[in-house]
């Protein structure tokens, strides 16, 4: 037990070295132009500072999951990178060229279903890609692959509200897979699946990266789903909204949630957000909460939050 | 059975009251002498003809203005220029009750069905274009923001997204533009007399045949009825179904 808690102290004091073992590294600078390019992005809803002074290069082929505590701002982050909101400072490109709205190359797959509720489960899949000017033939052969692809089978013809909310998540899953973007933004799209469905859409996600290698970058708070899926875990604190740690995962894939490396790992990770979050707590009872216009009147009592919306890092 | 049974009690009490009555019974016919006129009426064509014209002015005035309200409608709440340019007149003249527009009518276009027409569209216009307005400002956000991410955008966007999403509450606006058409062609048919059930209802008046105005008057509640409780609320049901919008167990 006390070489235990002696590991996790060692842990959480130099984490560095004894991770790295384990298979977490440093982000590495890599070499040439990046995918995506965040630069000094910062954002705020009214008072509210959801992102600060936040760098990250994405490059081509890429799995980058955007990991961090509700309320720091990934879903912000992926907002501005889907061209859904634009950021107030900073510069977000792709390729080189500023983002300045949705375009073709990058597709969003949204935490609710965000299906077309008047139309059937093929046509909810068949019509964006005539949308983007295939053929009908085109459009219903990938539909075709795709809908058994997220094991809806004989669902073809039932409408959305036919299905139940984790089948429907699968046909916004399949309707993105259809689209092929160059660049798949994905805001916590397994959140409300059961951990069954959840684990099958996992080994899903990442056979079908391995074989397109897709640049994706997959916004989550769940740790395990983070190690499971990305190559790069970009791990985010809270207030402001900034990135603490920029790592790589250097372990087999596919990955077992279960695996003993990986829950190390994510043992690790959620140890690091914990001690981040004390620390914040801690400044916060050393001197008056201030927010962003010097405003001092909130946070009466310690565990108020101050003045945080809920809602920070949701769409606007 | 219980609705049958009451609709009966009301009309014995109503051929009660005109055959006893201190009133005279050729002022406040019965429903068997309203039944009988209406049955002459049928059978000699006038109604026939009457319900035929006034249906047909009714279906040109509103598809006009289904044609000028849905696009209105979108463009005012689709783009703040319009919104902040059209919105105040919108509202303004839905204040207006649609038979004063008549005398300018008959001004500008003289004792022609184009007059007749210009009323029903004005009265319509109005109702179809703010409930498509609200239909289409109440589109889920999130599905607009889907269709921008996926692509869609133009026409497609317009026929296949916005237009659907609205369609729930569009119908509501449609359907209200409806009642407001038929109304405002009753009211031009009846001052402005050129054939159709206005002009019979005007018709029994100069008669003194106080039976035929009830049966005119029945059939006219009956047209009404049919078109909004069967039509629009089958129209409506249908869709509301489809994009599940109500319970299996409803449906």
């Amino acid at each position: 037990m006390w070489r235990d808690l002696l590991g996790r102290f060692l842990a959480a004091r130099w984490g560095r070295p004894r991770v790295e073992r384990a298979g977490l590294f440093p982000r590495r600078a890599r070499a040439g132009r990046p995918k995506i390019d965040v630069h000094d992005v910062g954002h705020h809803f009214a008072r509210v500072v959801a992102l600060h002074d936040v760098n990250v290069k994405i490059h081509a082929g890429e799995f980058v999951c955007l990991l961090g505590p509700s309320g720091c701002g990934k879903t912000t982050l992926l907002y501005a990178l889907a061209g859904h909101i634009q950021p107030s400072g900073g510069r977000v490109s792709i390729d080189g060229v500023e983002v300045k709205g949705p375009a073709p190359d990058r597709l969003l797959v949204f935490q609710e279903p965000a299906l077309f509720p008047w139309l059937t489960v093929r046509q909810n899949i068949v019509y964006p890609l005539r949308a983007r000017g295939l053929t009908r033939r085109e459009a219903a052969d990938r539909a075709s692959a795709f809908i058994p692809l997220v094991q809806l089978e004989g669902f073809d013809d039932a409408l959305p509200h036919q299905l139940s909310g984790g089948m429907r998540q699968r046909v916004q899953l399949a309707r993105a897979l259809a689209v092929d973007p160059a660049v798949l933004l994905m805001d916590e799209p397994f959140g409300a699946l059961d951990a069954q469905t959840r684990s099958a859409m996992h080994q899903l996600l990442q056979q079908i990266w391995l074989r397109d290698r897709k640049t994706v970058v997959f916004v989550t708070h769940d740790v395990r789903e983070a190690l499971v899926l990305g190559d790069r875990v970009v791990v985010m604190a809270a207030r402001p909204g900034r990135v603490l740690h920029d790592l790589d995962v250097r372990l087999p894939r596919p990955r077992d949630p279960d695996e003993p490396k990986l829950v190390e790992l994510s043992r690790w990770i959620r140890a690091e957000l914990r001690r981040t979050e004390a620390a914040a707590a801690q400044d916060e009872a050393e001197e008056p909460p201030r927010t962003e216009d010097g405003d001092a009147r909130v946070g009466e009592g310690r565990s108020a939050p101050r003045g945080w919306p809920p809602d920070v890092g949701a769409p606007l | 059975m219980k609705g049958a049974a009451l609709l009966a009690g009301g009309l014995l009490t109503w051929e009660l009251l005109s055959r006893l009555g201190p009133w005279p019974r050729w002022l406040f016919p019965g429903p068997a002498a309203v039944a009988s006129s209406l049955v002459a009426m049928g059978a000699d064509g006038r109604l026939g003809a009457a319900v035929l014209r006034s249906l047909g002015r009714l279906a040109q005035g509103y598809s006009l203005s289904v044609a000028i309200g849905v696009p209105l409608g979108v463009a005012t709440a689709r783009s703040a220029l319009v919104r902040t340019a059209v919105r105040p007149v919108v509202l303004g003249m839905q204040a207006l009750p649609s038979i004063c527009w008549l005398p300018l009518a008959i001004l500008w276009f003289g004792l022609s069905e184009a007059a007749i027409l210009f009323v029903v569209v004005m009265g319509s216009l109005l109702a179809v274009a703010i409930g498509t307005e609200d239909a289409v400002s109440s589109v889920d956000p999130i599905l607009l923001r889907a269709a921008g991410t996926l692509g869609i955008r133009g026409p497609r966007f317009y026929y296949g997204v916005l237009l659907p999403g609205a369609l729930p509450g569009v119908l509501t606006g449609l359907k209200l533009g409806w009642s407001f058409a038929w109304r405002a062609l009753m009211a031009g048919e009846l001052l402005f007399v050129a054939g159709g059930l206005g002009q019979l209802l005007q018709a029994g008046r100069e008669l003194l045949d106080a039976a035929q105005v009830m049966g005119v008057m029945v059939a006219i509640v009956a047209i009404g009825m049919t078109v909004d409780r069967v039509l629009f609320r089958v129209l409506e049901l249908r869709v509301r179904r489809r994009w599940g919008l109500v319970e299996a167990a409803a449906a």
